[in-house]
């Protein structure tokens, strides 16, 4: 027998411990998918456990609007001058401001959050709409600047070459835009544009969607250079050869194959851009170039509150918490999500 | 590195060419008529025909574009035309304003100022807290600080801008009293530190609130990633003392990439901060920029997105030299 | 492995080995992780005389780095438990203070990491980090020290050191790193050099460079040096005592002849079965069957008996209830941990192993 030379050992080592049948011992703790082991972490998590049931709690109160306003007994766009006894909601005298109700607000058993000022809506219910606004814009605009940034990502990585240079160069201005003073300019543009050429009215469902669009179009462009970079990593893998080798398209490639392996990667994004799309939603209907009145949007509810804030700061409250805790439960959401999905996350 | 810094400004030339053109075309496009809103109140058919064929809003797109570019690229600036009478308006001519009729460079050049001063301001805290906090919070990982440190940028990055704005001025000015009601008479430090730190306070808190959460959770992540590089257990394995293994080693890997995103977040903010601007009334870009968008005064907004956008890409070049300076495997690849 | 008894377990049970340089008895390291307990090292022991090589052999995740990490004292301040003895030169270090534990770090002892990519600091110069690594234990000018650096970097073989001492990391090839790694080490003659995975990294002609370096300068410095490797081919030329370690433990120790030649543990007939040979004929390499052991489940008993082939070879089941002690062979410090007797051991070696080695 002889000594196992330096130059007779490759150069990571002699030991075989790759190509090995799994022994009983091993899979119990091994043999589970990042995804099981993601969704163990999860529902440990008492945070996650919370913020999901909150997030549910707030998708349930959006789906249900009509039902709960039903129930409440008055529409989000309804002015109400008189109570059911006929006495006055809101005081003339000055300027339109509820006439008395909990801390002058005009809450009352009727009114469970009090009326706003001037045209007396109905503050509960225009809250329970605004949740709608919220959550079909931040959602909506996700799923736009997910596919978007995937499919664009994908595309550039898998292909390289010319394709890639010019989508990199895409997602290179499109980077270098100023985002939020673009979305403020060209969302009442393209609302105009979609009136004007297509005839479509310029109501609520069209403001929405172009919110939808406007964020999703400009949202876009980074998850696309992370797609791409790992793309261009996972394409160098063994499997994606041997399935390429067996005669797989591209199609097949990067939809069957790479695609599985950008999963986490646009969970954890896509839980980040939700809150801050909410946050932008709401900042671009206070402009007032997002959702118009009379739908309600707790943006439009701060924006109409900064005028008689001074007075009476319920009004700023209501639509400010909602907005707030909306956006928590989604951060805490998607902090969970990202270090369940770490691999390294408690273990070191 | 200096033939990387050219090739980095002849990038950023055409980036900011594709970024006006895509602009121009895109809002001139549109349906609103810019002479209506030229001729005011008694308008007829004649006066709209008058002003489109003195403004050149007869002209077909290319055209127009080609003009409003020439006002860029001449150093001489362009004539600007309009009824009867012609208006110089010198290099970088940005056309002028169609509600008011003043050229769009000198609006700019007027709301810069209390954007600079906000964005500026609210950087240098919102770094230095975040920095600090995010420090302390990884070398204390775990403990009780650590996770008030945590729970705090949570609560900070969830905090919409537009209620922590209000909240502010109803605690410290509305009821508290404790400071004066904005005065756009104290927006630059001409007025006295004093009316200027006043006016500028709850601004600068109101916009750095969300970053400095973001930055503490950066520099939080980035450091205990960093504390567990092999170079960290090297340093340990030479012996070296806690400290100087946190300080020396650690810190500097640790504050690299934030060097990076300051830049950039400073400048996007220096393009205007819309939402913070309009709760203190403060006149600065994003004032502009949300005005003009909201009374469809075009060259307004195409002026401020082109500026916006020169201080995005320009961050970028800036940021990409500092990293090479700080980061050898850049610099010396 | 230097009591005397033949049948005598080789456990921390009896005094201090006096002569021994570094003396690791009973050593235990654990981590508490989310998917529970990790044992990482589980009841090690070895020593070592100065100017001494011991190798340490073992696959992936056998807890030869740990070990390296417990004696340069480096779990100190993290969720690791280490339980046990660790005798360097009449000092105690599992029990000693952290700032006791530095000033032995890059002075007594020190280590050679396996990646010098990632284990120098990117941003500073090769030289100043040579430098800092000596100015920590020595009280002398920034001048001294640098003339020390570059007398280093000549040393180790580093051409136009004075130059190459204003590079940084990323500048150098991967065996030069490695060169300037084990100068940064031996800044402060250390009297024990620990060595992870030192040439891993590394081509193989640059490997054998960096080998001939390590044992030139042992014989100059008379350090004692612990190489950790998965490379057999590495042990055989370094070492001259050898340690092959299995889920934590040892399963067999010797000298590095012994076990070369001799092997007694099916484990160890395994890793020499899978070093591939010149003469080896057509044959494929064999492998052996199994994956390591996870580390939070330790198969009961021998952690070995999932993967071993020769488990018929025990009567009953004790292979899977009792875990087998390190016994010493015929009064040698040859030592393996296994139920099988050892002249049965010897048996199956000769008639079955060597023939297809």
């Amino acid at each position: 027998m002889t000594l196992g030379a330096t130059e007779a050992s490759p150069p990571d080592g002699g030991l075989p411990s790759e190509h090995i049948a799994e022994t009983a011992e091993a899979k119990q703790i091994e043999g589970r998918s990042l995804g099981q082991i993601a969704w163990a972490r999860l529902k440990k998590d008492k945070v996650a456990l919370i913020s999901a049931t909150l997030i549910l709690l707030i998708i349930a109160i959006a789906v249900l609007a009509p039902l709960i306003v039903k129930i409440s007994g008055f529409p989000p766009d309804q002015p109400n001058f008189k109570d059911s006894n006929g006495n006055d909601l809101l005081d003339t005298q000055l300027g339109g401001i509820p006439a008395g109700g909990l801390f002058g607000s005009g809450m009352s058993s009727e009114h469970w959050l009090g009326v706003e000022p001037q045209n007396g809506r109905d503050v509960f219910a225009r809250l329970v709409y605004g949740a709608r606004a919220s959550l079909l814009v931040a959602l909506g605009g996700t799923v736009v600047a997910v596919v978007l940034g995937t499919v664009v990502g994908m595309v550039a990585g898998y292909f390289r070459g010319w394709v890639d240079a010019l989508l990199s160069r895409v997602m290179d201005i499109l980077l270098s835009f100023p985002t939020l003073l673009f979305i403020l300019a060209l969302t009442p543009v393209i609302a105009d544009r979609a009136q004007s050429t297509f005839g479509i009215p310029d109501n609520n469902t069209l403001r929405m969607g172009v919110l939808i669009f406007v964020l999703g179009f400009f949202g876009w462009a980074y998850l696309a250079r992370i797609v791409r970079g790992q793309t261009l990593s996972i394409r160098e893998r063994e499997f994606i050869d041997a399935a390429r080798s067996l005669g797989a398209g591209p199609g097949y490639v990067i939809f069957r194959q790479i695609l599985p392996n950008l999963i986490p990667t646009l969970l954890v994004y896509a839980t980040l851009i939700i809150p801050t799309y909410i946050t932008a939603e709401a900042a671009l209907s206070f402009l007032g170039v997002g959702v118009k009145e009379p739908t309600a949007s707790w943006g439009r509810m701060i924006s109409d509150a900064s005028n008689w804030y001074e007075g009476n700061p319920l009004y700023l409250f209501f639509p400010g918490a909602m907005l707030f805790i909306t956006v928590l439960a989604f951060n805490l959401l998607g902090d969970s999500v990202r270090d369940a999905l770490d691999p390294r996350a408690g273990r070191s | 590195m200096f033939n990387y810094i050219v090739r980095r400004l002849l990038q950023m030339v055409l980036i900011l060419f594709a970024i006006s053109a895509i602009t121009f075309f895109l809002f001139w496009a549109t349906p609103a008529n810019p002479a209506l809103l030229i001729c005011g109140k008694d308008c007829n058919t004649e006066r709209i025909a008058e002003v489109n064929a003195s403004y050149g809003f007869d002209d077909p797109l290319i055209v127009q574009y080609g003009r409003y570019m020439s006002g860029l690229v001449n150093p001489g600036g362009r004539e600007l035309g309009s009824e009867g009478s012609q208006e110089h308006c010198s290099w970088p001519c940005l056309d002028r304003s169609l509600q008011n009729g003043l050229q769009v460079t000198d609006s700019i050049a007027d709301a810069i100022g209390p954007t600079f001063w906000l964005a500026t301001g609210a950087a240098v805290l919102w770094l230095v807290s975040g920095v600090l906090l995010g420090l302390l919070a990884a070398l204390r990982k775990g403990k009780w600080l650590d996770k008030l440190s945590v729970g705090l940028a949570l609560f900070g990055v969830s905090f919409p801008t537009l209620v922590l704005g209000y909240l502010l001025v109803f605690v410290f000015i509305v009821k508290g009293g404790l400071l004066p009601y904005p005065d756009q008479a104290n927006s630059s430090p001409s007025a006295g530190l004093v009316p200027f730190f006043q006016f500028y306070i709850l601004p600068w808190v109101t916009l750095a609130l969300v970053n400095a959460a973001l930055y503490t959770r950066l520099t939080r992540a980035n450091m205990i990633d960093t504390m567990n590089e092999d170079f960290i257990r090297t340093a340990r394995a030479k012996g070296l003392g806690e400290r100087q293994v946190v300080f020396k080693h650690g810190l500097r890997a640790a504050l690299t990439p934030i060097v990076t995103i300051f830049g950039l977040d400073l400048g996007a903010l220096l393009g205007g901060a819309v939402i913070t601007e309009r709760i203190f009334s403060i006149q600065g870009l994003g004032k502009l920029s949300i005005d003009s968008v909201l009374g469809n005064d075009l060259p307004v907004v195409m002026g401020v997105v082109l500026v916006a956008a020169f201080f995005v890409v320009f961050a970028n070049i800036v940021v990409d030299v500092l990293y090479a300076f700080i980061d050898p495997r850049v610099r010396l690849s | 492995m230097s009591t005397t008894a033949s049948t005598e377990p080789v456990q921390p049970s009896g005094a201090r080995d006096a002569s021994a340089f570094l003396e690791v008895r009973d050593l235990h390291v654990r981590f508490p992780t989310d998917d529970g307990l990790v044992r990482a090292v589980n009841g090690l022991s070895f020593s070592l005389q100065p100017g001494e090589t011991l190798g340490i052999v073992g696959e992936s995740g056998s807890g030869k780095s740990v070990t390296s990490l417990a004696i340069m004292g480096l779990h100190k301040g993290s969720r690791a438990q280490v339980e046990g003895e660790i005798w360097l030169d009449g000092d105690e270090l599992v029990s000693m203070r952290v700032e006791e534990m530095r000033r032995l770090r890059g002075n007594k002892v020190s280590m050679i990491f396996q990646d010098p990519l990632s284990a120098m600091h990117p941003f500073y110069k090769i030289g100043d980090q040579l430098v800092e690594a000596y100015l920590v234990h020595n009280d002398v000018s920034k001048a001294v020290a640098k003339k020390r650096a570059v007398d280093m970097l000549d040393r180790v073989g580093i051409p136009s050191p004075a130059s190459r001492y204003h590079d940084y990391p990323h500048q150098f090839s991967g065996g030069m790193r490695q060169r300037a790694m084990i100068a940064m080490a031996l800044m402060c003659d250390p009297r024990l050099l620990i060595a992870d995975e030192p040439t891993t990294a590394l081509d193989v002609t640059v490997q054998a460079q960096i080998l001939d370096l390590m044992n030139d300068l042992q014989k100059e410095f008379n350090s004692a040096i612990i190489i950790i490797t998965h490379d057999l081919g590495v042990v055989a030329q370094m070492a001259q005592k050898l340690v092959v370690m299995y889920g934590g433990r040892v399963v067999e120790a010797g000298d590095v002849r012994d076990i070369f030649y001799r092997p007694e543990h099916p484990y160890a007939w395994g890793l020499l079965g899978s070093i591939p040979r010149i003469t080896g004929g057509g044959d494929r390499l064999k492998s052996i069957k199994g994956s390591p052991p996870s580390l939070i489940n330790l198969p009961t008993g021998c952690p070995f008996h999932p993967r071993c082939d020769f488990r018929d070879k025990v009567p009953g089941d004790a292979c899977v209830t009792d875990v087998p002690e390190l016994l010493q062979i015929g009064g040698t410090p040859h030592a393996a941990r296994c139920h099988i007797p050892s002249p049965e051991r010897q048996r199956l070696f000769t008639e079955q192993i060597k023939p297809a080695l």
